[in-house]
């Protein structure tokens, strides 16, 4: 329209006044925006840089290789092998059930399996990533890493995992590995970060438990810059972490798998000595289990079918279990007499098959009694009688003191879990533990083993290296190159004519017609044994029974048989070998354990199957057959292999 | 007789029109321009594909739009402003019936092979139709409520089609970029301070409104005001994107990490980088400086488009250039204030910077209205 010069002058002046405050306004959102800048790029700069490091770097850990372990020859008993798994971090699958369901398709997972992971991924942080399945086949991994487009969150990754390669040979010795519990958490002061990576395995028991610190290693660590979604993009820089130590066992690997085998069917426990330095040639405890299971996660079927066995095989027999030594324990009786000099060893006691100790009658084994005995014949013949005088003339302190020096009721420094003490009890202990006075009946039970005396099978062993070495022998399991010079046992000091009577009793015992354990001698050559049975009473057969007609160990169940126990050393010139054999429930000494321990003792001086040349030659049809049989179960000899360098 | 000379006398003709172009503002526009080639390239991990090569050729043709829409006389463009407008309104009512719809949104229109975008178009239409509006008013009516109430009903209309599609950010500058021209027109300061009132209203209302039966914007937006008022609140979820703008643009501190160094673009955390979020990549990578440029680099833009609006005599001229350099503040103002998490995030790209098609060429479209203006300043034939 048309304006008049007035108007139009107006409308330009308004508009100037209008376009300068406008100008303003601008100008001034400007300078606050200005502002904004300058204090979140100039004041807060440094908290901002910080919190996009945080965003970008991550720090991780590289869990240590763990170390190995080996037998005395270098035969690897615990290794780490190469395992593919599959992980899964919460954040990054969105839904973790559809991903579950869809890997379930590609590799074998049980319920049990993504129930868990489930589990594990919500209670864990979601960027936490969780193993899912371990232990992947090559075509497994290879199908999940194709199909990673229809599985967010999921990852193939390789490492390492403990294995058992002799299965339930170690199981009691090396003991196993698991992953961290809360438990070991709160045990620990100040926990190595490394124990916080999600599965990262520690030992639970045995060796890797008690050696667990040499065996770790320090975690090494990486520093990686991540995206937004959590993908490394690359390696900022990374500190090696240092592998564990290796370790190597005084155990040989096939001797145990030798006495693992010939303890088969039997619940039983089974220690071999070297006899001149105490190294722990076997320590076979059977039943035994495979530490692989655990290290995967045991079932809960098969764990309790483990807890449920009546023969315990979870428990390592020779050093945690407890037995009254019996028999086995007249080798103490005897020497603390002589050295408390009640005796000289030459006089003869007259056995009538019992003795009446303060109104009490105590019954030797053989009813129709061994007639007049001498030391030796005590001890071959295992006379009972003849040990209640002995132990009645020099008193139970004497005993206490003898069987303390022969390395009973000990508990020695062994790098394996549950080690006992035993018991050999004396005065005081029984006014503490039982609040009554030490009674001299007490004394005559001791005497045999019996009463309150329990020793383990190691102790048994240990008592038996002493004797055949004089000696204060220790156990050992860890081979140590640098204090085997060192080692040198000092002497026990007991008299050697002393000695001499004792092993005379003992190879008596298995080389004498009328001995205890005649059928279980040696005829070979420079492989004489020594040897000693024992038969210790677990439950008395009662009046009931006795007049139901049970009267021999065979007709009652098993549970309530006596223990049958023998301990040996060999060559009797040149003891190099001291063993003890503990037969849970086998009835006698001389039938059940004397052949176990022959056996096994002929096995470690010959390092392999005994040949049937130093079985006597009625024998050796029915030892063949039993060998024949024990072959098959045997390792391989490839299983066996030397691999250390 | 130079184009430094503002106060012509004479109208401009033929190839002369080069002359007396606004070649001031044309350098500021190459210079913001390139700020967007450069970050692009960057947030491509130093290649021109896929983003910085095509706003180039984009840039390039805006460049050809904005010259030949400013060597058009300025009174054709007053002629045509109804008829812009009404065709405006009517593209905006096809969207609401028959638009294509794309990230939850109804924006576009597909007509044969092209894709139209109403709402970018009504930012210049709006301001064209108000600005020949008061061209043609008589002044004594201006203020009179009735022609008030008929130019908001004029700014108010596209700015709530656009509204339903929904798209907040644009709405709101259509409104706003409306408002400048009423006020640059003269309307007496009551009606603005009775608006601001109202608006105050308005916000609470908005605010009532969720999660009752008649809530009037979607949950994303009501979530999007949440963590505008708290970005900590969840820092995975609605705060996101503003947590992580601010930590790249403060960690940028005086000169930045680098060029293509910046670790929250490279490494993802930052959303939208190539687009809203340009900013936040340049805050990052070249720190104080190289924000702190830009933002004075738009000031000149703006100091030179308000010089042009005091010395041109003609009232459509200068109505129309207040009007798109204020959607043009607007823009940049609302984007850079959403980065630094002092506003919402509303999805308004950083003007000539972010990269994306429709919102240049409109902007280039503007600013050719700008530079006719600027040419056709000294006297318009009756």
């Amino acid at each position: 329209m048309k304006r008049t010069e007035r108007e139009k002058e107006f409308s330009q002046r308004m508009i100037s006044r209008r376009a300068l405050l406008l100008g303003g306004v601008q100008l001034g959102v400007a300078g606050s925006l200005m502002w904004r800048l300058r204090d979140m790029q100039l004041n807060q700069a440094e908290q901002f840089h910080l919190l996009a490091e945080e965003n970008r770097i991550n720090l991780r850990l590289l869990p240590p290789t763990r170390g190995l372990i080996f037998d005395r020859k270098g035969v690897l008993i615990a290794g780490n092998e190469q395992n593919y798994r599959v992980v899964m971090k919460r954040d990054d699958a969105g839904d973790i059930d559809l991903v579950l369901s869809r890997l379930a398709q590609l590799i074998r997972l049980s319920d049990d399996d993504i129930e868990r992971a489930r589990r594990d991924m919500l209670r864990n942080r979601p960027f936490v990533p969780v193993t899912v399945a371990e232990r992947l086949s090559w075509e497994e991994i290879s199908r999940v890493a194709s199909n990673a487009p229809a599985l967010p969150g999921v990852t193939p990754e390789m490492g390492l995992s403990r294995y058992y390669p002799l299965y339930e040979d170690m199981a009691h010795v090396v003991g196993y590995v698991g992953p961290v519990s809360e438990r070991d958490l709160e045990a620990l002061e100040a926990p190595d970060p490394v124990l916080l990576i999600p599965r990262f395995q520690i030992g639970k028991s045995g060796v890797e438990r008690m050696q667990e610190d040499q065996l770790r290693g320090r975690a090494g660590s990486q520093r990686v810059e991540v995206n937004a979604v959590g993908r490394v993009m690359r390696e900022l820089d990374r500190v090696e972490g240092t592998p564990g130590g290796n370790l190597h066992l005084t155990i040989d690997a096939k001797l145990q798998n030798y006495a693992i085998e010939r303890l088969h069917g039997l619940s039983a426990a089974a220690v071999v000595l070297d006899a001149t330095n105490g190294d722990i040639l076997a320590l076979a405890s059977g039943p035994s289990f495979d530490p692989n299971l655990f290290v995967r996660g045991i079932s809960s079927t098969a764990f309790r079918g483990l807890l449920d066995n009546d023969f315990r095989p979870l428990v390592n027999k020779t050093v945690q279990g407890l037995y009254p030594p019996g028999s086995t324990f007249k080798m103490v009786t005897a020497l603390a007499a002589l050295e408390a000099g009640v005796t000289d060893g030459q006089e003869r006691v007259f056995c009538p098959g019992h003795m009446d100790v303060s109104g009490n009658r105590f019954h030797c084994w053989k009813r129709g009694g061994h007639g007049r005995v001498g030391l030796v014949s005590a001890l071959s013949e295992s006379c009972d009688v003849y040990m209640y005088e002995m132990a009645q003339r020099c008193g139970i302190d004497k005993i206490n003191e003898m069987s303390t020096r022969l390395g009973l009721g000990i508990r020695y420094e062994l790098p394996i879990t549950s080690v006992s003490a035993g018991l050999n009890p004396t005065r005081e202990w029984k006014q503490r533990n039982r609040n009554s006075d030490w009674r001299i009946g007490d004394t005559v039970n001791a005497s045999i083993g019996q009463g309150f005396v329990l020793a383990s099978p190691l102790q048994l062993a240990v008592m038996t290296a002493r004797l055949a070495t004089n000696k204060a022998i220790l156990p050992r399991l860890l081979r140590d190159p640098i204090d085997r010079a060192e080692r040198e046992s000092a002497s026990l000091d007991l008299r050697p004519e002393w000695l001499r009577l004792i092993r005379r009793g003992m190879v008596e015992t298995v080389n004498d017609r009328r001995g205890t354990a005649y059928s279980s001698r040696v005829v070979a050559d420079g492989q004489l044994m020594a040897g000693k049975t024992g038969t210790s009473q677990v439950f008395s057969i009662t009046r009931a029974e006795r007049e139901a007609g049970i009267r021999r160990q065979e007709d009652l169940p098993w549970n309530r048989r006596n223990h049958a126990l023998f301990v040996d050393f060999a060559p009797y010139d040149d003891p190099r070998i001291a063993v003890a054999i503990v037969v849970e429930h086998g009835g006698g000494g001389s039938s059940a354990a004397a052949p176990v321990g022959r056996d096994i003792t002929l096995a470690a001086l010959n390092g392999g199957v005994p040949p049937l040349s130093a079985y006597p030659s009625p024998q050796r049809n029915r030892i063949r057959a039993e060998q024949l049989d024990l072959e098959e179960r045997l390792r391989t000899p490839e299983a066996l292999r030397v691999s250390r360098a | 007789m130079s184009y430094l000379e503002y106060n012509t006398k004479r109208m401009p003709a033929g190839l002369a029109k080069v002359l007396y172009l606004n070649w001031p503002l044309v350098a500021l526009l190459i210079a913001v321009a390139c700020y967007g080639f450069i970050m692009l390239y960057s947030v491509a991990g130093g290649s021109a594909q896929p983003w910085a090569e095509p706003q180039m050729k984009r840039f390039a043709a805006g460049l050809v739009i904005m010259f030949f829409i400013a060597f058009v006389p300025l009174w054709f463009w007053r002629s045509v402003a109804g008829l812009a407008y009404g065709l405006t309104i009517l593209l905006l009512l096809g969207v609401e019936f028959f638009g294509s719809v794309g990230m939850g949104a109804k924006r576009w229109l597909e007509i044969g092979p092209m894709r139209l975008q109403p709402s970018e178009l009504a930012k210049i239409t709006t301001i064209m139709a108000l600005a020949a509006y008061y061209d043609l008013l008589d002044l004594k009516k201006v203020s009179r409520p009735l022609w008030v109430a008929l130019a908001a009903v004029i700014a108010l209309v596209p700015a709530a089609l656009v509204l339903r599609q929904p798209d907040l950010g644009t709405a709101l500058l259509i409104a706003l970029g409306g408002g400048v021209v009423i006020f640059a027109a003269g309307v007496h300061w009551g009606y603005f301070a009775a608006l601001i009132a109202a608006g105050v209203g308005v916000v609470t209302t908005v605010l009532q409104s969720r999660g009752t039966e008649w809530q009037i914007l979607k949950d994303y937006q009501y979530r999007r005001i949440d963590a505008f008022m708290d970005p900590t609140l969840d820092p995975l979820g609605a705060g996101y994107h503003i947590n992580q703008s601010m930590i790249a643009l403060g960690s940028g501190g005086w000169s930045g990490r680098g060029f293509m160094e910046g670790t929250q673009a490279r490494l993802n955390f930052l959303p939208e980088k190539h687009t809203d979020f340009i900013f936040t990549t340049l805050a990052e990578e070249f720190g104080f400086v190289g924000a702190s440029s830009l933002l004075l680099l738009y000031m000149l833009v703006m100091g030179v488009c308000l010089l042009s609006a005091f010395n041109t005599t003609n009232r459509f001229g200068a109505l129309v250039t207040l009007g798109i350099t204020g959607t043009f503040f607007l823009y940049f103002a609302v984007n850079m204030a959403m980065v630094m998490g002092l506003a919402p995030v509303v999805g308004v790209p950083l003007p000539l910077v972010s990269y994306g098609g429709s919102a240049m060429i409109v902007l280039m479209v503007g600013f050719g209205l700008v530079q006719s203006a600027h040419i056709h300043r000294a006297r318009l034939p009756s």
